[in-house]
């Protein structure tokens, strides 16, 4: 422990921001790769002329043409924002909360649009999607405002330990509702299917949906960067270098929210990618949030499009949800991590 | 001499609260009978038919409710002390998720020829051991240290509830629907095999964690002032982790992955006696044991006929205090 906590020192603070630049740059060019891939690879395989001919000379009476333009482009995209919806609000709850535990998952945003999503699976089935995206923003608002209410009403305030446990009630009270209501109305098969989380049967729609959300609360992570690099050396520092801690801290919620409840409501709960990502994303960049939040959402969208590739070919022609491929891809590195520092609570 | 006076308080009440459950409970249910019939029935001169519901469905399952409940607290104040760390449980650190997919992975491999509930106990038992034992070989280095061990702990848990989506997602309905109700946390349908099949672990274990409340209080100061006072840390803390899964497992094994009780048990216990494990172990196992007991009645009788599993029940009430407790302090 000691002889960690000494190195640990001397690492804290650094900033690599030419390993950061290698990140963005060489990312990019491998999440366009394996955009590629996961257009080129599915139940159908198709060459890569024919996704080409289908973007510059669309014939819809090719049905390979229809297949890349309908179904796998929307998917893929979808894939990429989700990813990087999920890593980024992940990192920015990591850096406010100063919590290395601290997630969608964990904080009851996760557990809050699920289980409102459960609901409206039984009071409004045949609901539109705008409108389950709708549930989903107000679940997600729920297990945050329980998690955070709880926080701030009890007097010692928000400790990173307090938080984390309000999380684990708040999750644990809304899965068991959400389980209760499966079980009840006989609709497990169906929610579970989307509990594991996948992309697949994503369409144009949703993308349109998504989109506008996932930029703006990218743009907004982006523009907090700065703040969220002194908050994360604690709020006493914060407020001492004259930031207004609490703006930054409502602003930073209110992005998690709007790109949490995005991503879920199309995709169901994809764990692992807001906690692992942000702990890679540090590791190889270093602390300063303005490096952070882009490499994490280009890391983030390039997990799940792999892993959303990866989740076609297991099982052909059968997909497995892409939740648990992310868990079983992100779990090594994971444990890695912990192994090498466990910097906890 | 005034904390003694206050737990003995605590104790008592507690006893009571769990002997008025239980009589309540006994009459409640489907088929209601009345406490003088209940007491008729006790000495022996009730009729065939309560004497079956009694002796045969509703006072195993309740003995069940109070062993799990006693077996997932000490389990869970175990694991919170011996990691320095409030969040950790059979839940978190993915033990249950392991016994949970050993579970799942035995009725997926057993469809058609008709699950046998005998082996689900000790397929459970091996799933939380594996889990354990991953648990502490990947966070092992030059000792366990209390943080590694619970990012580990989260570690494992994704992994093992991705692994039990996989495996659940392959089955027919049928099965997938045991399994659901199976992995909320259910003692619906338990007899006395289940009691017998319990009661050793319970029996022997929690006496010794009790015998062992000392070196549990040192382990909580921290490795340092621990070894400082001559606990041998690394080796009672194998010792206390593997009792602490073998009453996990055991409990999963009968009662299925019953989450948040270990968590929220020792925080209860804790708060109304203080820290001191001679203490605080004891009233541990006797509120997991009433939790479980006012859930499981609540859970049966709420949406009669239709059960609801306790696991559920207990998440839900077992949450919503824990919240409560959280805004409280």
């Amino acid at each position: 422990m000691s002889a960690t906590t000494s190195s640990k020192k001397t690492t804290q603070f650094i900033s690599r921001p030419i390993i950061a630049t290698f990140i963005l740059i060489g990312g990019l060019g491998l999440l366009i790769l394996s955009l590629g891939l996961s257009i080129m690879y599915g139940a159908a395989d198709i060459q890569f002329d024919t996704i080409w001919q289908s973007l510059i000379a669309f014939d819809p009476t090719q049905s390979s043409h229809q297949i890349i333009r309908g179904l796998r482009i929307p998917r893929g995209l979808a894939a990429a924002m989700i990813g990087a919806s999920l890593a980024v609000s992940g990192a920015i709850m990591q850096g406010m909360t100063r919590n290395a535990l601290a997630s969608p998952s964990i904080m009851g945003v996760t557990a809050g649009a699920s289980f409102m999503m459960a609901l409206a699976l039984v009071l409004t089935p045949q609901a539109s999607n705008l409108i389950m995206m709708l549930w989903a923003f107000l679940g997600a608002g729920l297990g945050t405002g329980i998690v955070f209410g709880v926080g701030s009403i009890s007097k010692s305030g928000l400790t990173p330990v307090k938080l984390a446990l309000a999380g684990t009630a708040a999750t644990a009270l809304l899965s068991a509702i959400s389980s209760g209501l499966a079980i009840h109305f006989n609709i497990a098969k169906d929610i579970s299917f989307w509990y594991a989380g996948g992309v697949a049967g994503v369409q144009w729609v949703h993308v349109q949906l998504l989109a506008p959300i996932t930029v703006i609360g990218l743009i907004i992570a982006f523009l907090l960067a700065n703040s969220i690099t002194v908050l994360n050396l604690g709020d006493d520092v914060a407020r001492g270098l004259g930031q207004q801690t609490a703006t930054v801290k409502i602003t930073g919620t209110l992005v998690v929210l709007l790109l949490t409840g995005a991503s879920i409501s199309i995709s169901g709960t994809i764990g692992f990618i807001g906690l692992v990502i942000p702990h890679i994303t540090r590791f190889l960049v270093g602390v300063n949030y303005r490096w952070i939040i882009p490499c994490a959402a280009i890391l983030g969208a390039l997990l799940l499009v792999l892993a959303d590739t990866a989740s076609r070919m297991v099982n052909p022609p059968f997909e497995t949800p892409v939740g648990t491929v992310t868990a079983l891809v992100g779990v090594p590195f994971f444990l890695y991590l912990a192994r090498r520092e466990g910097r906890g609570l | 001499m005034l904390k003694i006076n206050k737990s003995l308080i605590v104790f008592i009440i507690l006893f009571f609260t769990i002997l008025a459950t239980l009589i309540i409970s006994l009459n409640l249910g489907t088929m209601s009978i009345t406490p003088t019939e209940v007491w008729d029935t006790v000495i022996g001169n009730g009729t065939a038919q309560n004497e079956l519901v009694l002796f045969d469905f509703r006072l195993p399952r309740m003995i069940i409710a109070i062993l799990i409940g006693a077996g997932m607290a000490i389990s869970g104040a175990i694991l919170q002390s011996v990691t320095h760390n409030e969040l950790a449980d059979p839940g978190i650190l993915g033990i249950n998720a392991g016994a949970g997919f050993a579970v799942v992975l035995f009725i997926f491999f057993s469809e058609g020829s008709g699950t046998s509930v005998f082996l689900l106990p000790l397929a459970a038992l091996i799933g939380a051991t594996i889990a354990a034992t991953l648990i502490y070989t990947i966070s092992w280095k030059d000792g366990v240290s209390p943080i590694r061990l619970i990012l580990v702990g989260i570690g494992i848990n994704s992994a093992f509830s991705a692994l039990i989506i996989v495996f659940q997602l392959k089955m027919d309905p049928t099965d997938f629907m045991q399994a659901t109700v199976w992995l909320s946390g259910s003692i619906s349908g338990t007899d006395w095999r289940y009691v017998l099949a319990l009661l050793p672990w319970i029996v022997v274990f929690i006496p010794v964690v009790f015998y062992k409340a000392r070196t549990l209080d040192t382990l909580h100061l921290g490795d340092e002032t621990a070894k400082g006072l001559g606990t041998s840390v690394e080796r009672e803390r194998m010792f206390l982790l593997f009792i602490a899964v073998a009453l996990a497992g055991a409990s999963v094994a009968v009662g299925g992955a019953i989450a948040f009780l270990g968590l929220v048990i020792p925080h209860l216990a804790r708060k109304l006696v203080g820290a001191r494990h001679g203490v605080m172990l004891p009233t541990a196992a006797l509120l997991g044991a009433l939790l479980l007991l006012i859930a499981d009645t609540v859970g049966r009788n709420m949406l009669a006929p239709s059960e609801i599993p306790v696991g559920l029940v207990v998440s839900v009430i077992g949450g919503s205090y824990f919240i409560y407790l959280l805004m409280k302090t």
